[in-house]
């Protein structure tokens, strides 16, 4: 944690967040209303993640995500409205209603996609770095993934290729706990992430997910080690989600109702406003105005969903080759 | 007069060329840097553009196909050299669920400029892990290209164009074929996808040959021409997109069809042509439409075995004549 936390980056930071969370808790009641056609999974209570690595990127930096990816894009910079007409299945949605919630595409601001297949995404990061290497860019990959893919090939291929070529990647690894029901802790013997990293040679960084000026710091360490030739690293970020795996499915008979109450008390946007009216670097007038702000983006982009068309059946074989 | 170079040499001319006009190539495989791969793909490129450019890596198919892949949709153009094509079923889940799919899922706004080269087919006995082919399956998968040239001269005007284009694109070579010598020009040429070369023209009876299948095919032609039997031979080059116009035009001049594939009938590409055919042709036909596979087994080591699953000039022959009789 850095000594001295500015106002107007925490509140940056805050907003996003609570951007995510509202824009999550609409798409929650859209899906239970049946706007929704497909899958839904909400990232609620992982905000902190997504915001914390967000905030040190740009626009031609590459992030390849996951199911669980709607935070990963309004944090990169896809605009609301997008995120949700494309969970509606609408032609104005960041994919054009081909992909929905497990595959929401914005290359314009640099979201390379979510994904259903746990662990490629690992991959793909690792060859975004190869061709900012290659083609001297200042530019860095980053893949987020869940304790889910730790166990997966693709983790093992990804991360020793981006150590031995030295390649500009941040290897995200949101760990909640959970691989839809089966616990990190059944699938994994050995479950310090960071140690695992140090394996393959780079550095691994063990931090509280649910704080977003610590991933923000270690991510900015990360991306600037990357940028300037200095090679991959892994962030472990703990964290949880507090919804169940996919909206509308069961969520019993694989955690307690104690374990999401005790992570629901550690929420992360709570956390951080609680910290900065504690430690008066910002105002409850601060957080009112943000709220509103931010309730109105929402609002307009259901609204916006709501009215968008579908696409036009003629268009579903276009794109599969290039010309 | 022009000059007479290798398959494998015309291939990698085609490379080195790009490579020099386009530094966003680079390739990746076992073995492919300095030491130029094990079919010589890369020879000499390696003391041109260094290690960034001609990767080796660790035996990790699925590792960077899923990394080129990544490396595709950001602006620059890998080459996958898989030595044997074997070893691509390693990554099936990367190019089925990834590769193929990212320029659709991203409303075309995401490229996918890759290239999957490797050596194919029986021969040698090289046995069942060294012997695959596999096409059928990738022409069965939206958002592949598949070619598979016969000959150096297409193997050069192929590859240039598989370099070129935005799509990611199965590059085939047979490896009874990678020291086959023939006339390529020095200036500077490709091949559309989406042609067949009318390898041979005839009247009695048309054969779609792939691969290696064209020389036997050819040979047999010759053999029938002495007893006065016309036949025409097409090699589609490419299986995707798949060149059914010239087919479809040159059954209706025939009105007999025979594919010739060494690899396995079930779902293959004679099956594809056979029903289109069907499809579009169906009163150009005077007799059912023939298929001559390799039989559907693994690839046995044996010679006597070996020489046993696959189509040769006799069984060749006799599918003709078959055919000729209905």
């Amino acid at each position: 944690m850095p000594d001295e936390v500015t106002k107007e980056h925490a509140l940056t930071l805050w907003r996003q967040m609570l951007m995510i969370r509202r824009t999550e808790e609409q798409l929650a009641k859209s899906y239970a209303g049946g706007m929704i056609p497909g899958a839904c999974h909400t990232y609620v209570g992982e905000e902190a993640v997504a915001t914390g690595v967000c905030a040190n990127l740009n626009h031609e930096d590459a992030v390849f995500s996951t199911h669980r990816g709607h935070g990963h894009a309004l944090a990169k910079g896809v605009p609301p409205r997008e995120v949700v007409a494309e969970l509606f299945g609408r032609v104005t949605g960041c994919s054009r209603g081909r992909g929905g919630s497990m595959h929401l595409f914005s290359p314009e601001v640099g979201m390379m996609g979510t994904s259903g297949i746990v662990g490629p995404c690992i991959l793909q990061a690792t060859g975004a770095g190869y061709t900012f290497k290659l083609l001297n860019k200042p530019n860095v990959g980053v893949a987020f993934f869940g304790d889910g893919a730790m166990n997966n090939g693709a983790f093992h291929e990804g991360l020793n290729l981006a150590a031995i070529w030295d390649l500009p990647v941040i290897f995200v690894c949101e760990d909640n706990m959970y691989a839809t029901e089966v616990p990190f802790a059944y699938a994994t013997k050995n479950q310090d992430v960071a140690a695992r990293a140090r394996t393959y040679g780079m550095p691994g960084y063990s931090l509280d997910g649910n704080d977003v000026l610590a991933v923000y710091e270690a991510a900015n360490e990360a991306v600037q080690r990357a940028r300037s030739g200095g090679g991959p690293s892994l962030l472990h970020c703990k964290t949880y989600r507090t919804r169940p795996h996919a909206e509308g499915m069961r969520d019993a008979g694989y955690r307690t109702t104690e374990e999401v109450e005790s992570w629901r008390q550690r929420d992360p946007i709570v956390t951080l406003r609680d910290k900065l009216l504690t430690e008066n670097i910002a105002e409850e007038g601060d957080f009112e105005e943000i709220e509103s702000e931010i309730k109105a983006i929402v609002e307009d982009a259901a609204e916006f969903a709501k009215n968008s068309p579908y696409p036009d059946p003629a268009t579903a074989a276009e794109h599969i080759y290039s010309v | 007069m022009m000059r007479e170079i290798t398959y494998t040499t015309a291939a990698r001319e085609a490379l080195a060329e790009e490579m020099a006009r386009d530094p966003s190539i680079f390739v990746v495989g076992e073995g492919i840097g300095a030491r130029g791969g094990n079919f010589n793909t890369t020879l000499g490129l390696y003391d041109l553009y260094g290690p960034m450019r001609l990767r080796d890596t660790p035996i990790v198919e699925r590792g960077f196909v899923g990394m080129c892949t990544g490396a595709a949709m950001t602006g620059s153009r890998p080459v996958v050299d898989f030595m044997f094509f074997d070893f691509i079923l390693d990554s099936f889940g990367e190019l089925f669920n990834q590769t193929s799919k990212m320029q659709y899922m991203s409303s075309g706004r995401l490229k996918m400029p890759i290239v999957l080269r490797g050596c194919i087919g029986i021969g040698g006995s090289s046995a069942t892990h060294h012997s695959g082919s596999y096409y059928p399956i990738f022409v069965h998968i939206p958002g592949f290209r598949v070619v598979m040239p016969t000959n150096p001269y297409d193997a050069k005007g192929l590859f240039k164009t598989a370099l070129r284009g935005d799509d990611p694109v199965l590059f085939l070579e047979h490896k009874s074929l990678l020291n086959v010598k023939g006339h390529v020009p020095e200036e500077d040429y490709s091949i559309p996808f989406g042609q067949a070369a009318i390898v041979r023209e005839g009247t009695q009876a048309t054969v779609v040959a792939l691969g290696s299948m064209v020389r036997l095919v050819e040979k047999a032609a010759e053999t029938l021409a002495s007893e006065g039997i016309s036949i025409e031979i097409i090699d589609p080059r490419t299986l995707a997109p798949l060149d059914i116009d010239t087919i479809l035009q040159s059954v209706q001049k025939t009105g007999r069809l025979l594919i010739v594939d060494e690899t396995f009938a079930p779902c293959g590409i004679g099956s594809e042509i056979s029903s289109q055919v069907m499809e579009k042709g169906f009163d150009d036909l005077d007799a059912p439409v023939m298929r001559l596979n390799g039989l559907h087994t693994p690839t046995p080591y044996s010679p006597a075995l070996e020489a046993a699953v696959v189509p040769n000039p006799q069984t060749i022959l006799q599918s003709i004549r078959d055919l000729l009789a209905e």
